[in-house]
């Protein structure tokens, strides 16, 4: 045995959560309480930084490559092999860069702005269960609090916004407001659905209940895990609904003044948020470190990252593939589409969690038969959605841009009207 | 519970929102008196969790934190000169007389009153008791506010249409 003062199985690669309790019985035995209360929150945040600070850099280059190839070019390709050190060579030169504050701005409140961005970014991955065991702090409202503390960003967003002094970081602030709160409502109404039919607000308990039913929560849920991905997606500030910084109408929005460190801050804390938010998805709908008796095999935090990454392809894809929405067109997404829908959703939920569970139902018969009836349900609101509001189908009047993109939407028009 | 965490954590958050309810007032800039307004709510945020009323101080955050001062802020841009130095105010002293009386009949009554002390470990998960709370014994008022809240949303959406809509 190497380190003699460790004790119990800490080796154990499948569940990191006794290396982290043998080094904190190590440090209680000094004797100290007050040593033992900073070295239990130091080693949290240094394991959530071990996850962190490489994710960072390598979800940059990641996304970088990725989007490339979706444009038909290389991304970075020049700094190490196949631009291994791009981010790093990106971090050194942000580092160095200038850090310029308009002269006729807030001054306190622009210095201050990048920092709390942070705060809520780190905080969240406080309750995220990484395996078994191994949510750093297993609060039993861990849901309601990622929720709380992730609407912390408007806040911080706002005041980044208003200090620049530059009326186009104000637009850019008031849109996140006006997105933050309208998508606010969705992602909150979806995810009591979850808690609605796992019966816990802990996501420990959510991952565990999967694990106990033998089923993701997708697949008994498919509309809220749609109606949330998109949601949460919004909230991101990323390209299908980045009005917040969309450089084609308002510069950089409300980080159009911030340079250098600062404006990396935002930066990270984006790329911060995105993960968290897979993480969300992964641990919520699909089933966290549970993978059907894989996690026996595998370490379940392996699984749970590789889940989260997934979700975060998913995320670089969208972004590769959607063009940017009109500030109305978010809006009007958020409150005509997935708002009905998540209603409707915590309505379907609450009454088949009533059926089931006040007939004493046997869940092996019940779940399958609620899997089939809300993917079919999710299906034809969809569908209905698409063909009563949709915007493929073009109405008397709508230019069809035949000659331009071969596309010839609904009944042809011969080619632009009143066109030269 | 009565660790030494405990009380530097009480006295840390209680002067954190008591100084910034003073700057709420003091401050001239509007919109800086509007984020020590936040850092109040953020400061009883972390009171609750001091007595281990955990999703209540959740729902702070959630609500006061981070959808209140939402609307505050919405309410700030919306008036003219707020980034600048708030007009001179008329009532100071008034207001000034209102808030000491107020706080005096407050002080008194936390002075006077015998409150009941309740004794033990605090709960466990307050969520579940919350939830059973408000939807078996205190259903009817918790209905009642969901009905007035419809309502308020209503009048808002009809105040703010136009005729030709």
């Amino acid at each position: 045995m190497p380190f003699p003062f460790l004790k119990g199985a800490w080796y154990n690669i499948s569940d990191l959560s006794n290396l982290s309790r043998a080094l904190l019985g190590w440090v209680d035995g000094w004797g100290n309480d007050t040593v033992a209360y900073i070295a239990a929150g130091l080693i949290g945040v240094l394991a959530t930084m071990a996850f962190l600070v490489p994710s960072q850099l390598g979800v940059v280059w990641i996304e970088r490559r990725v989007i490339g190839r979706f444009q038909i070019r290389r991304g970075p390709n020049r700094v190490g092999p196949y631009g291994l050190l791009q981010p790093i060579a990106d971090a050194l030169k942000v580092m160095l860069k200038e850090a310029l504050t308009p002269p006729a701005g807030d001054k306190w409140v622009f210095w201050a702005a990048p920092i709390l961005m942070f705060i809520p970014a780190i905080g969240v991955y406080a309750v995220i269960p990484w395996g078994k065991n191994m949510a750093m702090a297993d609060l039993n409202i861990g849901l309601l609090y990622f929720v709380a503390l992730s609407s912390l960003t408007t806040i911080f967003v706002f005041m980044a916004g208003w200090s620049s002094n530059n009326k186009y970081s104000l637009f850019g602030a008031m849109r996140v407001v006006a997105m933050m709160i309208s998508y606010e409502v969705p992602v909150v109404v979806t995810l009591l659905g979850v808690s609605l039919f796992t019966g816990s607000l802990s996501l420990s308990g959510i991952v565990q209940w999967q694990a106990d039913y033998h089923v993701w929560l997708v697949l008994l849920q498919p509309m809220a895990f749609i109606v949330y991905y998109i949601a949460s997606t919004a909230e991101l500030n990323r390209t299908p609904a980045d009005i917040a910084e969309a450089e084609s109408e308002i510069v950089a929005g409300y980080h159009t003044e911030y340079s250098g460190m600062k404006f990396s801050l935002f930066y990270a804390a984006e790329y911060t948020n995105a993960l968290a938010i897979s993480a969300l998805v992964a641990a919520v709908y699909f089933g966290g470190w549970y993978m059907w008796g894989l996690e026996q095999w595998v370490p379940g935090w392996l699984i749970f990252i590789g889940k989260l990454y997934f979700f975060f392809l998913v995320l670089i894809w969208l972004r590769g593939t959607l063009p940017r929405l009109r500030v109305d067109q978010l809006m009007a997404f958020a409150w005509k589409f997935l708002l009905p829908l998540s209603l409707v959703n915590v309505f379907v939920v609450g009454l088949e969690v009533l059926l089931w569970h006040e007939n004493g139902w046997s869940a092996g018969v019940t779940l399958p038969a609620f899997a089939v009836v809300n993917l079919a349900l999710t299906v034809a609101l969809v569908y209905t959605y698409a063909r009563a509001f949709g915007y493929d189908r073009p109405r008397a009047g709508d230019i069809v841009l035949r000659s331009e993109i071969g596309f010839v939407p609904g009944p042809a028009t011969e080619g632009l009207p009143g066109g030269t | 519970m009565d660790g030494t965490g405990i009380v530097i954590a009480f006295w840390v958050f209680a002067a954190m929102t008591v100084g910034a309810a003073l700057l709420v007032v003091a401050l001239r800039n509007l919109f800086h008196a509007a984020l020590a307004l936040i850092v109040a709510f953020a400061g009883m945020a972390g009171l609750f969790v001091t007595l281990s009323a955990d999703f209540l101080a959740v729902g702070q955050v959630l609500i006061y934190v981070g959808a209140i001062s939402i609307l505050v802020i919405f309410a700030l841009m919306l008036t003219p000169l707020a980034g600048r130095h708030n007009g001179e105010s008329r009532y100071a002293l008034p207001a000034g007389g209102a808030a000491a009386g107020l706080a005096a009949v407050v002080i008194y009554a936390v002075l006077n009153v015998d409150w009941p002390l309740r004794g033990g470990e605090g709960f466990d998960e307050t969520a579940a008791l919350l939830g059973e709370a408000l939807l078996d014994t205190w259903v009817l008022p918790f209905e009642v506010v969901s009905v007035l809240l419809l309502a308020a949303m209503i009048g808002a959406i009809v105040l703010v249409r136009g005729d030709g809509e």
